[in-house]
């Protein structure tokens, strides 16, 4: 392979592993608002959460496998809670007050986070080495690798549990229409609670190998801020969307990075998805797999 | 079967729609309720499903029993599992869901997944051309069989009583008489109790066993079909007949002559 070919390789491998990663992220937003019809602009701030408990878990000499349970209890109690006593009572309302409800939530985090748990940046240790994993010509950190195999198997499994389970498909349903789901017989209620659960499932996920990456401080809530070029790429409430969407979203960024950076001096990996995700809904406002409303005439 | 004592509907805290529902559904057979466009009809129907709540409405006054228990003020998803459902007007069903799905996404209620596939199976031999459609996605079924997969996604929660609001809505005469016939035999051989609210009033009491009318949130009149079609105020204002029985031509008719009785 030449050269060229070769660092075109390493830039693509890169981006969709970085990708897919995002991608774990847009999960817990896609959930929530499939189900629930909220948009939660807090998602980032949930792994940023997560994070701190990992690393607080850590401090306290709690093994890797503990602090990673404890992690994903306290997100699922956490949204659970958020949901019951912030959102419940928005049920009904116009959703710019959800919208201004969860960016509420998302500055308390951001201020009460290292208040509580402390501003300085924290170093989250995984069992998984520094030696760089070859994949054909290239390579990759080994945390990009297992960021990258987690976002699949969630995406496996939730594919899984809304196709073929009748939980899923009952979620599913709530999201399609509340009333009648009501009237087949389906607590609406609890379904909301059971969304925000799994959302929380995955920033809890998201949060331990992002932190892991990046390491932890407030800064970590910024990831959040990719998810809506991911989701407006691939469809607000497509989970293979928000597969897709990491995947492109991760893959130009990198490309971006490699290719132009160089001529402009760097910082084009930050804007490129957004510049991508405004092309996209000037031309297919609902992504590429987002449910459009079918219109009888 | 379920019967409505003088119920009291009010939305918003502060609108009265309905004013004292009496019905009484009988186990087994058809009750229809007719009425003009804004009489109360779909309230009274959402009344006794309890999805009222949804729409901040709420029983104010009376009581709905099913069977021995007293179901008003229950919320929806418990009503419906203790056997009553409601399908709702203008079929309603999850536009993205397949056929099939809808059809589980009904039998929620059941308790394992054999329950579910009986029920799919029974919905599937009364109404085949839903099977054809299984694993087509529902929003894009045809209108005649998207209010057959309504009323078969209710079945799956094995009702004792079905609501069933307006089936005839916007479907060709022919898949009326089609929907009506098969609504017809899943009474007689399921043992079900339907509750039928209707604008085609000539198809609702042909079907039905005992009809009432409904005005302003008022029962106005009530009785056996076979009279209630044979009543001449139903048959002016609601089948469109004169006295003779032969239709009734629009440009004869002379609102300001004749009032209707029952209006005091």
């Amino acid at each position: 392979m030449s050269e060229d070919l070769e660092f075109a390789f390493a830039l693509v491998l890169s981006g969709a592993s970085i990708g897919l990663m995002y991608s774990l992220i847009a999960l817990g937003f896609v959930l929530v608002y499939k189900a629930t019809d909220a948009i939660n602009f807090a998602q980032g701030e949930f792994v940023m959460l997560a994070g701190l408990i990992v690393v607080t878990a850590l401090g306290f000499e709690a093994p890797l496998i503990a602090a990673v349970v404890v992690v994903v209890l306290a997100m699922i109690g956490f949204s659970f809670g958020l949901e019951k006593v912030v959102l419940r009572p928005l049920l009904g309302r116009p959703v710019v007050a959800v919208i201004m409800a969860t960016i509420g939530v998302a500055a308390v985090l951001r201020g009460w986070g290292p208040l509580i748990f402390g501003i300085e940046t924290r170093n989250l240790p995984l069992p998984i080495g520094d030696e760089p994993i070859a994949i054909g010509p290239a390579s990759l950190p080994p945390i990009q690798v297992v960021g990258a195999a987690v976002a699949l198997l969630f995406f496996v499994v939730f594919n899984w549990f809304f196709k073929k389970s009748r939980m899923g498909v009952a979620m599913r349903a709530v999201a399609d229409n509340q009333q009648v789901a009501q009237a087949m017989g389906i607590n609406v209620e609890r379904y909301f609670a059971l969304a925000w659960a799994m959302a929380g499932i995955v920033s809890a996920l998201g949060g331990v190998v992002w932190g892991s990456m990046l390491g932890v401080d407030v800064q970590l809530a910024l990831v959040g801020l990719k998810v809506f070029p991911v989701v407006i790429l691939g469809g607000l409430d497509s989970i293979g969307g928000a597969l897709v969407g990491g995947l492109i979203i991760g893959i130009v960024e990198s490309l971006a990075a490699g290719y132009l950076d160089p001529y402009v001096g760097g910082g084009t990996k930050d804007f490129a998805p957004y510049v991508l995700m405004i092309l996209v809904l000037m031309v297919r406002p609902y992504g590429i797999f987002g449910r459009r409303q079918i219109e009888r005439v | 079967m379920l019967s409505i004592n003088n119920v009291e509907v009010v939305y918003d805290r502060v609108i009265l729609v309905l004013k004292g529902v009496s019905i009484d559904v009988g186990e087994g057979s058809i009750t229809t309720l007719l009425g003009a466009n804004g009489a109360g009809k779909t309230t009274t129907l959402k009344a006794i499903s309890g999805v009222l709540r949804s729409e901040r409405g709420e029983v104010t006054k009376g009581t709905v029993q099913l069977g021995e228990r007293r179901i008003d003020g229950m919320r929806a998803h418990d009503v419906t599992r203790l056997g009553l459902v409601q399908v709702f007007e203008g079929r309603r069903v999850f536009e993205n869901l397949t056929t099939e799905e809808n059809l589980i996404a009904g039998g929620h209620v059941q308790k394992d997944g054999r329950g579910v596939k009986q029920g799919i199976d029974m919905v599937y031999t009364y109404f085949p051309r839903l099977k054809e459609r299984r694993h087509q996605q529902s929003g894009y079924l045809s209108g005649g069989e998207q209010q057959m997969l309504a009323i078969g996604r209710a079945l799956m929660s094995r009702p004792k009583v079905v609501l069933l609001d307006e089936p005839s809505l916007g479907l060709a005469p022919m898949l009326v008489e089609e929907i009506f016939a098969i609504v017809d035999r899943l009474v007689r051989q399921e043992k079900l109790s339907v509750l039928l609210v209707e604008q085609n009033a000539t198809m609702a009491l042909a079907v039905a066993d005992h009809g009432y009318v409904m005005e302003n949130g008022r029962i106005v009149l009530e009785g056996p079909a076979d009279k209630l079609r044979d009543n001449s105020d139903i048959k002016e204002f609601y089948l469109g007949l004169n006295e003779g029985g032969a239709r009734k031509s629009y440009r004869d008719t002379k609102h300001y002559k004749r009032r209707k009785r029952w209006l005091s």
